[in-house]
């Protein structure tokens, strides 16, 4: 949040993400997507034990 | 016809019991002992705790499933394990006592031939001055804490909405909780509402942790193989906090919550005060206090059950400092050294030692995470000590067939960030394996092929199917078999 944004407080240095990949995170296309590789990657998990 | 008698039945005891029945269906008997009546998918009380569910979307009665599947379901707490018997009698039992109306208090003797420990944990709000619900926080670890914090929360939003500002604390209530997961949902499942309700300008959010980190998660965080780096996940989470505006305060360990603030202490030693209209935190866990006798009736709590009251198994309870701890100290068939017809499973089990670094201040408070044995690898855990235990009754082995070591198991973990199916998000991460093996994987402790983590919608969308999924595996539908732990 912007007013936290103020430098040398705790919120000045972690990686923000741009309007593009806020935008992506609730995209129903690209959410889509993400969901199979998701579950792909879930049930590799399942499987290796 | 042998007895297999299971304490509990959380996700670990009622997963147990499910995997059971299959396999035992009239050659031995299953008992199933719980003090409560319903089963309660816990994940989904932090939806609950903000209000997008209600009690009833994340409970079902237990009674009904365990008729369909033929375990003999018994509505009480055990008092006292007793291994060898007693004067009266040569065969272990536990004493129990109903918790079902009409019977309240009435004690009664189970036998056993096979027991397993799945009572999850005591909620030890006492462990902090003032922490708990009816005391000055609320809390989200059973539908009806959720509930209340639902309740409080609501009544702080119309607050802002007549203009007042308000501040949230929400996270750990002592330095030696587990569970940073759930106080992170809460946190952003919070922060989401209160953006729905447009009145996220009026509201201070700060989380009090006793992560040395934020990311930690009492796991010592993982790192994740992303846009060309190898990051950490504090690095992700710190992200996370800032893009909601949520700050963040690590190393706490709380040691009063007040009516109008809470004061802690933080790793640098210092004692500080910060004030709040609204508090969830979570409490310390410890074992439910389970007592043991041998035949004579002499104490042997302390032969059964480690300090804290979780109960002792096949790791390697040696102290040793941080730098000697090994993936070989955890447990991998959950069986007590001294009973070998007693096992521990999900929380119940007394872990070797922390995940996390542990951390001391100044003062020599221990402020460092306990390490987390919920949701996936207590089911997995739960299954695989079950068909060892199984193995075991029909005499195909005198020893576990079957082992899940966490220094062995992957997880997959999603966190909520918001409860909505075209604008909700939640972190989905996947890890192996759960406890470090720097061993194996020298840098990191973990396989970076199969440790991941990103915030998405997909997540919700999963999270979401998960709550579905597994109310309908815990009451034994068709073909539950087929939804993974």
């Amino acid at each position: 949040m912007a007013q936290l944004r103020k430098p040398y407080e705790q919120s000045y240095y972690p990686p923000v993400p741009t309007k593009l990949r806020k935008f992506k995170r609730v995209n129903l296309f690209v959410q889509f997507i993400r969901f199979v590789i998701l579950n792909f990657k879930m049930l590799r998990m399942v499987r290796k034990h | 016809m042998g007895r297999l008698v299971i304490l509990g039945a959380g996700i670990a005891g009622h997963t147990a019991a499910l995997h059971a029945s299959k396999k035992l269906k009239g050659k031995h008997e299953l008992i199933v002992i719980s003090p409560n009546s319903n089963w309660n998918w816990i994940p989904s009380n932090i939806w609950v705790g903000v209000g997008f569910m209600k009690t009833n979307q994340v409970t079902f009665p237990l009674k009904p499933v365990y008729k369909k599947i033929g375990a003999t379901y018994i509505q009480a707490k055990a008092i006292s394990i007793h291994p060898e018997g007693d004067k009266e009698t040569d065969s272990p039992f536990v004493m129990i006592e109903y918790t079902k109306d009409g019977k309240i208090g009435k004690t009664e003797k189970v036998k056993y031939d096979y027991l397993m420990n799945a009572t999850g944990p005591k909620l030890k709000f006492e462990a902090t001055e003032g922490l708990g619900p009816g005391k000055n926080s609320v809390s989200v670890c059973t539908p009806s804490h959720a509930t209340e914090a639902s309740r409080q929360l609501h009544e702080s939003i119309e607050r802002m909405k007549r203009g007042e500002k308000q501040t949230f604390v929400i996270g750990t209530g002592h330095g030696m909780c587990t569970c940073q997961g759930a106080a992170f949902e809460y946190l952003f499942n919070v922060e989401y509402l209160l953006r729905k309700k447009g009145v996220r300008d009026k509201a201070k959010i700060i989380n009090l942790t006793n992560e040395n980190e934020i990311g930690d998660f009492g796991i010592g965080g993982s790192h994740i193989k992303k846009g060309g780096f190898i990051t950490h996940s504090r690095i992700f989470t710190e992200s996370l906090f800032t893009e909601r505006g949520i700050e963040w305060r690590t190393g706490i360990h709380v040691r009063n919550v007040g009516q109008n603030d809470v004061f802690y202490e933080n790793l640098k030693g210092e004692e500080k005060t910060v004030g709040k209209d609204f508090a969830m935190l979570l409490p310390p866990f410890s074992g439910v206090g389970i007592a043991s006798y041998n035949k004579v009736g002499e104490d042997i709590t302390s032969t059964l059950f480690a300090p804290n009251g979780f109960m002792k198994v096949d790791a390697d309870y040696t102290k040793k400092p941080y730098e000697e701890w090994k993936a070989s100290d955890w447990p991998s068939t959950y069986q007590n050294p001294t009973y070998k017809n007693i096992f521990a499973v999900g929380i119940a089990f007394a872990p070797p030692h922390e995940i996390s670094k542990p951390q001391v201040n100044p003062n020599g408070t221990q402020i460092s995470p306990t390490p987390p044995r919920t949701g996936m690898p207590s089911g997995v855990m739960a299954r695989e000590v079950v068909y060892s235990i199984i193995d075991m009754m029909n005499g195909i082995s005198d020893k576990p067939t079957r082992t899940a070591s966490m220094a062995k198991m992957g997880a997959a973990c999603i966190a909520s960030a918001g409860f909505n199916k075209f604008n909700g998000t939640a972190v989905s991460m996947t890890m192996y394996p759960i406890v470090p093996d720097f061993e194996r994987f020298p840098e990191t402790g973990r396989d970076i092929n199969y440790t991941s983590g990103e915030i998405g919608l997909a997540g919700h969308w999963n999270k979401h199917l998960l709550h579905f999924a597994f109310l309908y595996k815990g009451k034994a539908k068709p073909f539950w078999q087929i939804i993974p732990e």
